[in-house]
């Protein structure tokens, strides 16, 4: 890991970053400070010239300048009228635009949602239920969870009575399954921990092989 | 009587996200062969404008005026509690919309539930502090808290530097928001919108100054651990109820409805595609299938 001077510097400096930002788990403290500063700047300067590069360059510039695409002129106004946000006089004109995103962004969303999440999960929970075979249990079990996590989430009427009783069972559904995903994520979190903590090590080891 | 400037941004977003939706379903095809139309999503057209069609039939019915129930949703209560909390603390109130651009739909929803809670702290002169992860949200962010100060009567109390862009990085994003509820104390956490890992390093932070805590998100994977840090938490649909149930304005509460009405539907035809399917008939439930 660490070969050379250049690589040493480096390898050091991630290292007490990564040192900084454990201490927060004692408590705020100046090294976390200094840390999450550093981060933030950083990743604001990087994305800022990450946009340029990749977004403004080639989806803008490059089609206007190299390609003679004109109409590209149309969306680059509109993030001129973005701009107006900073005048209180002009503010106005940048709710055309605000509009526009919005408009297209939730017309793009909307279709896909109900495509995703609505009409191919109708399509997998429509099974077969019987008792010939555990498969046909278990597909009931899940067309009753389905059911009343759908109950669960109806507004229009209190939860009382059967109404109430099912929305219960879909509620322990629900919650059986936020179990499940919290144990599977909290693994990936660990192996996140897991790499950092290789990191350190191969740190210490090559640094330490190099001064012994 | 002169509509406000709101409807008119809001008559333009509808019609525009209608007519984009069905230009977005005509080019949803394969590559290799262009057409205006995909007859292979016809069932996801018919199913859109199905859910237009209740959507739009509740907003006409609650713009004349008839009451439209919906029950009450438990952490949305806490929302006016803790704002009230913050007062008597004399601390401001932490509102983090999620790290997704506004082409998410509970970006979408956070920003209207925003409006909302800042009506509400307008109203007490409490501090409303927003960090924002995406540059687009903080225009959208800073009219909403705008709006939500002018509708309570205050519109000298906004203040543009309590919105502010952080950096669009999830875990900068994160590190800095910790910094914020570390320095600031906020009275109450409100996390509303699409959040990933950056979940519970936000939450426990908040759980450890002492704030109460209620958030909301559509993201199965972050609810747990919103569920364990939060005083309360909205699940899924909650979220984009919260914004009808705390405005009470006809057409967020028609939207409710609609959907409501758009969930039984569901519920029939599953149980109708069941007992189909159980009886070998699978010609109904091959008409859902989307390539």
């Amino acid at each position: 890991m660490v070969t050379d001077l250049n690589s040493a510097i480096w390898n050091t400096l991630a290292a007490f970053l990564t040192f900084c930002i454990f201490s927060f788990l004692y408590k705020d403290n100046p090294f976390y400070k200094i840390a999450e500063h550093i981060v933030v700047g950083v990743s604001a300067g990087y994305f800022a010239v990450l946009l340029y590069w990749d977004g403004l360059v080639p989806k803008l510039w490059d089609p206007i300048v190299k390609q003679g695409k004109w109409y590209y002129l149309i969306p680059g106004l509109l993030g001129v009228m973005m701009l107006t946000r900073f005048s209180k006089r002009l503010s106005w004109i940048s709710r055309f635009s605000i509009s526009f995103y919005m408009g297209i962004a939730t017309g793009v969303a909307v279709p896909l949602y109900i495509q995703n999440y609505v009409i191919r999960q109708l399509s997998s929970t429509m099974l077969p239920v019987h008792f010939k075979n555990p498969t046909g249990f278990f597909n009931l079990l899940i067309v009753i969870g389905v059911l009343c996590a759908l109950i669960y989430f109806f507004f229009s009427k209190e939860h009382k009575g059967a109404m109430g009783s099912a929305a219960k069972v879909g509620i322990w559904t629900l919650m059986i399954g936020f179990g499940a995903g919290f144990g599977l994520t909290v693994m990936g979190r660990v192996s996140l921990l897991i790499d950092r903590v290789i990191f350190l090590k191969n740190y210490f080891t090559s640094i330490f092989g190099h001064i012994l | 009587m002169r509509r406000p400037p709101f409807f008119k941004f809001f008559y333009l977003f509808f019609s525009s996200a209608l007519l984009f939706s069905f230009y977005s379903l005509a080019q949803a095809q394969e590559p290799s062969s262009p057409a205006w139309f995909d007859k292979n999503r016809v069932n996801v057209l018919l199913v859109l404008v199905l859910f237009f069609a209740f959507v739009l039939y509740f907003i006409n019915r609650a713009q004349k005026g008839k009451s439209l129930f919906v029950r009450r949703i438990p952490g949305l209560d806490a929302i006016e509690e803790a704002v009230g909390r913050a007062t008597e603390m004399g601390k401001p109130i932490l509102y983090i919309s999620g790290i997704e651009d506004m082409d998410n739909l509970q970006t979408v929803a956070s920003m209207i539930i925003l409006g909302n809670v800042a009506e509400m702290v307008a109203a007490y002169e409490v501090p409303l502090l927003v960090p924002v992860c995406q540059p687009f949200v903080v225009t959208v962010a800073e009219e909403s808290v705008k709006q939500g100060y002018a509708k309570a009567g205050k519109p000298e109390a906004y203040n543009p530097n309590n919105v502010r862009f952080l950096t669009s990085e999830q875990f900068a994003y994160a590190s800095g928001v910790n910094g914020i509820m570390l320095r600031e104390k906020p009275a109450a956490n409100f996390m509303f919108g699409s959040f990933y890992a950056e979940s519970l390093l936000m939450a426990e932070t908040g759980l450890s100054t002492g704030a109460i805590q209620v958030a909301g998100t559509a993201n199965i994977h972050q609810l747990p651990f919103f569920v364990v840090a939060c005083d309360f938490t909205l699940i899924g649909e909650e979220l984009f109820a919260a914004s009808a149930y705390l405005s009470k304005e006809p057409k967020l509460l028609g939207s409710l409805k609609g959907s409501d009405l758009a969930k039984l539907l569901i519920m029939i035809i599953l149980i109708l595609g069941v007992i189909l399917e159980t009886t070998g008939v699978t010609k109904f439930t091959s008409w859902f299938f989307v390539q």
